[in-house]
C-alpha cells in the first residue's frame, strides 16, 4: 500500500464498510431480526423448557451458562453469511468489478468486506444479548476479555466467508459450507454443554474445534469460567486471523474467483 | 513531450483452454484522441479492454497509460482510466446517487465531494431526479447512462466506453453522442468500442480494427475511409427506366423496376451520375447510401483476415 495516498486509502475503505453496512441494515428484517427471533426460541426452549430440567452445568444456571455461546452462535453465523453473501452477490452482479478497476488495493477491499461483516455480526450480537435479558441476569466478568473475543471471534469468521464467496461459483456453494462445516462446529463447540462432561477421547476430538475456545474465552468474559486456557484461545484467534487475513490476500492477488 | 494515453506493445492473452484471444497486438493511443476499437464479435476487443482496466490477467506484453507501466505502478493505471462496461455492472439494489459516491469513494473522493460530483455528473446525464431510486429501476438507456456518470466521476484522463449505446434508441444515442464529444473536446482521450459503425465514423479520429486476436488496421478515420474505391448508392425512380446508360466510372445495375443501384468510383462528382441519368430520360424520386462505408471497409478488412487463413481459432 503506497503511503502517499493514505488519505484516498482510508476514504477508501470507509466507503466500502459504510457500503457493506447499508446494505445489510437495509434489509434488517432478513438479516438483523431472524436470529433474534431464532435465539429467543432457543433460550424458552433449551434454557427455559429443557433447561430448568438440566439443572447446573459447571455451577451455573443452564439458562446462565448458554447465553454467551448463543450470543456468539449468532455473531459467527452472521458475520460469516454477510460477507459470504455479499461478496459472491457482487461478484454473480458483477459490481465486484467497480472495485476491482478502481485503484483500492486488495487489503483494503478484505478489510472492507470484514468491517461490514463484523459490524452486523455485533450488531446481531448485541440484539441477542438483549433479547437474553429476558431470560437471564446480564453477568459482566471482564469488558476487555468479552469485547476483545467477539470482535476477533467476528473477523475470524467474516474472513473466512470472504475466501467461501471467493471460490463460491453458484448460491449451493455459499450455503455448503454454513450448514455443513459451520453450524455442527458450532454446536460441538461448547454452547450448549461443557466439554469437561464428556469422554477423554471425545474431549481430545473436541480440542481441534477452533470455535470451543472462542465459546469458552467468551463465555469466561461474561461469566468468569472456561474449560480452556485463556491464553491458547486467544493464541487460536489470533493466528486464525492472520493465516486467513494472507490466504485471502494471496487469491485476491492472483485473482482466484474474480479475474480471468 | 505528452504520453500517449495508452500503449500497448506485444500484448497476448491465452486460456487454460488453449484459446489464445489476444495474438500479440500493439496499440497507440494518442492523448487527446476519441479512438474507435472496432471488430467482430470475439475478435478481442472486450479482452483488450479488461486487460487495460485489469478485469483480465494478461499472458505477456506491455501496457502503459500516460507513462505508467500497469505492471509496476497498477494503480495509477486505474486513477487514469475510467470504464463503462458492455454489460450492466452495478448493484440493481443501491440507488443511483449511491453507485456514482461509492465509486468516487473507492477513488479516495472525500464524500461530501462525491456527492458534489455525483449531482453534476447525474445532472448532465439527466439522472439526478432519479437519484434516490434503486438502481434496478431505471429503464436501459438510464443504466447506460448511470454507468457513465459513474465513470467519470473520479474524472479520469482517459475513458474506456465498451458498446456505450448497446439497446439505446436513436435519440438518446444521439444526445451521447454530443456529451461524449464535448468530453472529449475538453481534454479527455476517449476509447470507444461499438457495433454501431456509423457512431464510430461520426465520433472517431483514429480507428483500430481487431480481428481473431490481431489488429488489422490502425490508422486515421479519413485515411481509412480514404481507402474506399467505391461507394454504392441506391436510387429510387419516378417511373420504370428501360434502358441503362453505361458509363466508365459509374456502374448502373437494375434491382427492381422502381430501384436502381449505382457504383460510383472514388473521385467521381454526383453531378456525373445525374447528367448520365437525366441524358437517358431517368428520373430520380431519392436517393441513399446502400451502406455506412466504413461498414463497407470493416467487412472487407475482417473477411480478409479470415479468407488468408489467419483464423486459428478453429485450429485450437
Amino acid at each position: 500500500m503506497n503511503p502517499l495516498h493514505l488519505h484516498e486509502n482510508w476514504t477508501a475503505l470507509r466507503t466500502i464498510v459504510i457500503k457493506e453496512v447499508l446494505r445489510f441494515a437495509r434489509i434488517w428484517v432478513q438479516t438483523v431480526l431472524p436470529p433474534m427471533v431464532t435465539m429467543a426460541l432457543y433460550f424458552i426452549i433449551f434454557g427455559g423448557l429443557i433447561g430448568s430440567r438440566i439443572g447446573e452445568m459447571d455451577g451455573i444456571r443452564y439458562m446462565d451458562f448458554i447465553v454467551p455461546g448463543l450470543i456468539m452462535l449468532a455473531v459467527i453465523t452472521n458475520s460469516y453469511s454477510n460477507v459470504v453473501s455479499s461478496f459472491f452477490s457482487s461478484k454473480f452482479q458483477r459490481h465486484i468489478e467497480e472495485l476491482l478497476v478502481s485503484p483500492v488495493p486488495n487489503s483494503l477491499i478484505i478489510l472492507g468486506f470484514v468491517g461490514g461483516g463484523v459490524a452486523r455480526g455485533l450488531a446481531v450480537g448485541a440484539g441477542v444479548t438483549v433479547v437474553s435479558l429476558f431470560f437471564s441476569p446480564f453477568s459482566l466478568h471482564s469488558l476487555p476479555v468479552t469485547l476483545s473475543v467477539v470482535v476477533m471471534t467476528s473477523i475470524v469468521f467474516a474472513l473466512a466467508g470472504l475466501i467461501n464467496g471467493v471460490f463460491a461459483r453458484t448460491f449451493d456453494d455459499i450455503s455448503i459450507v454454513p450448514t455443513f462445516v459451520l453450524t455442527p462446529l458450532t454446536y460441538l463447540g461448547g454452547v450448549f454443554y461443557s466439554v469437561s462432561l464428556l469422554p477423554d477421547f471425545w474431549q481430545g476430538v473436541s480440542q481441534l474445534n477452533p470455535i470451543l475456545y472462542m465459546v469458552n474465552a467468551f463465555r469466561y468474559g461474561l461469566l468468569g469460567t472456561t474449560d480452556l486456557p485463556l491464553a491458547l484461545s486467544y493464541g487460536i484467534i489470533i493466528a486464525f486471523i492472520v493465516g486467513l487475513y494472507l490466504f485471502a490476500l494471496i487469491l485476491l492477488n492472483k485473482g482466484v474467483g474474480v479475474r480471468s | 513531450m505528452t504520453q500517449p494515453a495508452l500503449e500497448i506493445r506485444a500484448l497476448r492473452k491465452s486460456y487454460r483452454n488453449g484459446f489464445e484471444a489476444l495474438k500479440g497486438i500493439d496499440l497507440k493511443v494518442a492523448e487527446g484522441s476519441f479512438f474507435a476499437l472496432l471488430g467482430p464479435n470475439g475478435a478481442g476487443k472486450s479482452t483488450t479492454i479488461g486487460i487495460v482496466t485489469s478485469l483480465i490477467s494478461k499472458t505477456s506484453g506491455k501496457v502503459t497509460v500516460f507513462g505508467h507501466d500497469l505492471d509496476r505502478e497498477i494503480q495509477e493505471v486505474k486513477r487514469n482510466i475510467g470504464l463503462v462496461p458492455q454489460e450492466f455492472n452495478f448493484n440493481n439494489f443501491e440507488p443511483v446517487a449511491e453507485v456514482v459516491v461509492n465509486q468516487a469513494g473507492y477513488y479516495g473522493i472525500p464524500r461530501r465531494e462525491a456527492w458534489q460530483r455525483a449531482r453534476h455528473y447525474l445532472g448532465e446525464l439527466g439522472l439526478w431526479d432519479r437519484r434516490k431510486d434503486m438502481a434496478r429501476t431505471l429503464s436501459g438507456g438510464m443504466k447506460r447512462r448511470l454507468m457513465i456518470a459513474r465513470a467519470l466521476v473520479h474524472e479520469p484522463r482517459l475513458l474506456i466506453l465498451d458498446e456505450p449505446t448497446a439497446g439505446v434508441d436513436i435519440e438518446l444515442r444521439r444526445s451521447m453522442w454530443e456529451f461524449l464529444q464535448d468530453i472529449n473536446c475538453d481534454g479527455r482521450s476517449i476509447i470507444l468500442t461499438t457495433h454501431y459503425l456509423e457512431e464510430a465514423e461520426r465520433l472517431c479520429r483514429n480507428i483500430a480494427i481487431i480481428d481473431h486476436g490481431r489488429i488489422v488496421e490502425n490508422t486515421t478515420m479519413r485515411s481509412l475511409l480514404a481507402k474506399l474505391d467505391t461507394e454504392t448508392v441506391v436510387l429510387e425512380l419516378r417511373a420504370a427506366a428501360h434502358q441503362l446508360p453505361a458509363h466508365d466510372s459509374i456502374r448502373l445495375r437494375r434491382i427492381d423496376d422502381l430501384t436502381l443501384e449505382a457504383d460510383i468510383n472514388r473521385g467521381e462528382d454526383l453531378n456525373h451520375l445525374f447528367q448520365l441519368l437525366d441524358g437517358a430520360g431517368i428520373r430520380v424520386q431519392s436517393m441513399r447510401n446502400k451502406t455506412n462505408r466504413l461498414e463497407e471497409l470493416f467487412i472487407r478488412m475482417t473477411q480478409t483476415v479470415e479468407s488468408t487463413g489467419l483464423d486459428t481459432r478453429r485450429a485450437s
